[in-house]
């Protein structure tokens, strides 16, 4: 890591934050006894974190940050009992649960038509082609000059627009949603890719020369390992693309299976617990995408600085 | 993601007489119109072929004998093609913004005319950009906090990044049911402190937060921590405080990062408020304007909203661009 500490002598005195907080406590008790609670669950919890976080305790990079996820669901359903918050506006994460338990066959359909159906295949496409296209692009400096800047541009656009184009073309099955991922997620890799193309040095580039290394020898054995840092960002980019655009176009017309579609049509009859279950599903499925890359990446790019440790 | 110039083509030395200047913006412009070309040429070619089987059946039906140009001329200029032709998306954008009167006049007094375009991206680019300033704020801050603490640092980013992989459209509907429960917000307006239209902004400015925080704060993240070890020390020789610190040396430095990150997220901010617009039954904005162009099957409007989205984004871009360019050159940076 490149970050400096903070010197310790700069530092705001040590006791001022703890007495911050339960000034706060005592503060929120004295007005309203529900906000207390609230504050106390707050900073309790925070106070163990910024221990761990200053300390030399073994596997605190694991604990604070799910110390603190839990924190945030405790906090959420303490608001929700506290106040009694109406279950049509926010229900609590116990509820959301028991709903996700009762309806798994559901959740499960659902999962299938959009996540593995939709997002995934158009994934696979979108970024192979983009991989290969990229590939091609590699070898004529005229094209990369003006794919790049033309590649820049349309992947800063709202790409998510076309999808009522690819409901219209290919219908309400998972294909139209597997169009609308492959259009979404084809720029963004393709610009990452054509850039870590160019990311080996000249001079190890006039090495490969002077080993008399064909285009294919220098390609798999400099440029595509240069690649890797370069692809892996468009591929992690592109997960939460991909299941954007893949619930998203299932609010143009989808068949009666998959997330969007449950979303809207329980948003309609306002049960709130079963699409914050849907919500739960797709974080889950969104985060366990991300992580399988990032896994990949450790595991392929175990030599670049950025994944450097200790 | 990187600038639009690509810093590694030498430029070319004077050819054929030129000045340098003309001949590298020669080689600059020329590749990407011949790209841009072929794209439109790709284009027209898949709108004769998508286009094709419905001129054939009319035809048919009609009993009409077509010459092949007939057929192609037809492809091209159909009422509710396939694939609509540049020339017919660009028409309609035409129409749709100086065609039509961005005001009219209904129940005696001036509103804004729903068949204008302009009208319509007036209700998208607005709580674009209110979000997009939230957003900004929210990220500036969470990344100072990421910077000067480190149980921050360890807690929020990774869930910061988890944020992020969730599918926004999915809590779109959510956050327009909590936000217009909102007590606070519901005696705001009862007490006229924001007006009723303005209430209707907040959703889609929130949603479009959520989606344009994240890039600022992983760039200022990077931005603030981009004085290297000597900078720093200069610091501690001068013996500056951690705020002094902050202001004089981390802010400046960070500023380039931050101009990269903006440029972004006000594209996902964008993005955030066209997909807002479509589960909540938007009545005016570019996403609704997609949705009912969905629904009635016009191809044309859905393809003009979609090339008016395209150019908000661009026109905040470059925007942005510009404004990056007035700052760092006051700030004293070489390009």
């Amino acid at each position: 890591m490149s970050m400096v500490s903070l010197d310790q002598a700069t530092r705001p005195n040590r006791w001022l934050m703890p007495a911050a907080g339960a000034a706060i406590v005592l503060l929120a008790f004295s007005t309203d006894w529900r906000l207390g609670v609230f504050f106390a669950a707050w900073f309790g919890p925070w106070a163990v974190n910024v221990l761990l976080a200053n300390g030399r305790v073994g596997g605190a990079g694991a604990i604070v940050p799910i110390l603190f996820g839990v924190t945030l669901l405790g906090l959420w359903e303490l608001a929700v009992r506290l106040y009694e918050i109406s279950p049509i506006i926010l229900p609590a994460p116990s509820a959301i649960w028991a709903q996700m338990v009762a309806s798994t066959d559901v959740l499960w359909a659902d999962f299938q038509q959009t996540i593995l159906k939709g997002a995934l295949s158009g994934y696979i496409i979108g970024c192979g082609a983009a991989f290969l296209m990229a590939l091609a692009v590699d070898r004529s400096g005229f094209l990369q000059r003006g794919l790049l800047p033309v590649g820049n541009f349309i992947a800063a656009l709202p790409i998510v627009g076309t999808a009522p184009i690819f409901v219209m073309w290919f219908g309400f099955g998972w294909q139209s949603k597997a169009a609308v991922v492959v259009a979404m997620v084809f720029f963004p890799m393709l610009v990452n890719c054509v850039q870590g193309l160019k990311a080996s040095d000249a001079m190890q580039r006039d090495l490969m020369r002077t080993y008399a290394a064909s285009y294919a020898q220098s390609l798999v054995k400099l440029r595509l390992p240069t690649a890797m840092p370069f692809i892996f960002n468009g591929l992690k980019i592109c997960t939460t693309l991909a299941l954007i655009g893949a619930i998203v176009a299932e609010f143009f017309g989808s068949p009666t299976v998959g997330m969007g579609f449950r979303i809207k049509i329980e948003m309609g009859r306002l049960a709130m617990d079963m699409v914050w279950a849907e919500i739960a599903v797709a974080a889950l499925a969104g985060s366990g995408f991300y992580g399988l890359v990032v896994l990949i990446e450790r595991r392929m790019t175990f030599w670049h600085p950025s994944q450097r440790r200790g | 993601m990187t600038g639009m110039v690509d810093p590694n083509v030498p430029a070319a030395r004077g050819a054929g007489g030129l000045p340098d200047w003309v001949t590298a913006t020669l080689s600059a412009v020329i590749p990407v119109l011949t790209v841009v070309g072929a794209i439109v040429a790709l284009w027209y070619a898949a709108s004769v072929g998508m286009n094709r089987a419905w001129t054939l059946d009319q035809m048919e039906r009609r009993g009409l004998e077509m010459s092949t140009m007939e057929i192609v001329a037809d492809t091209m200029n159909q009422e509710r093609p396939v694939l609509p032709t540049p020339h017919q998306v660009f028409g309609e954008l035409w129409d749709t913004t100086v065609g039509q009167p961005i005001l009219r006049e209904r129940r005696g007094e001036l509103q804004g005319n729903p068949r204008n375009l302009v009208f319509h991206a007036y209700h998208t680019l607005a709580p674009t950009l209110m979000g997009f300033a939230i957003g900004t704020f929210l990220g500036v801050l969470l990344a100072v906090g990421i910077v000067h603490n480190r149980a921050m640092d360890m807690s929020v980013m990774p869930w910061a990044i988890a944020s992020q992989t969730i599918p926004i459209l999915a809590i779109a509907p959510i956050i327009v049911v909590v936000v217009s429960n909102l007590p606070a917000l519901n005696a705001a307006v009862d007490n006229g402190v924001i007006s009723e239209e303005m209430k209707l902004l907040i959703p889609k400015a929130l949603i479009s937060s959520y989606l344009s925080f994240f890039p600022v704060v992983v760039g200022m993240v990077a931005g603030l921590r981009s004085p290297g070890g000597m900078d720093l020390d200069l610091m501690r020789t001068y013996s500056a405080s951690s705020p002094q610190t902050f202001w004089k040396l981390r802010l400046p430095a960070s500023v380039p990062f931050l101009f990269t990150s903006l440029k972004v997220s006000i594209a996902a901010a964008l993005v955030g408020t066209i997909v807002a617009e479509l589960p909540t039954g938007a009545r005016f904005g570019l996403g609704a304007r997609l949705l009912t162009g969905s629904y009635y099957g016009q191809t044309i409007q859905i393809w003009s909203a979609l090339f008016m989205a395209a150019i908000c984004a661009a026109a905040l871009v470059v925007i942005l661009g510009a404004l990056e360019k007035l700052v760092l050159r006051r700030m004293g940076v070489r390009p």
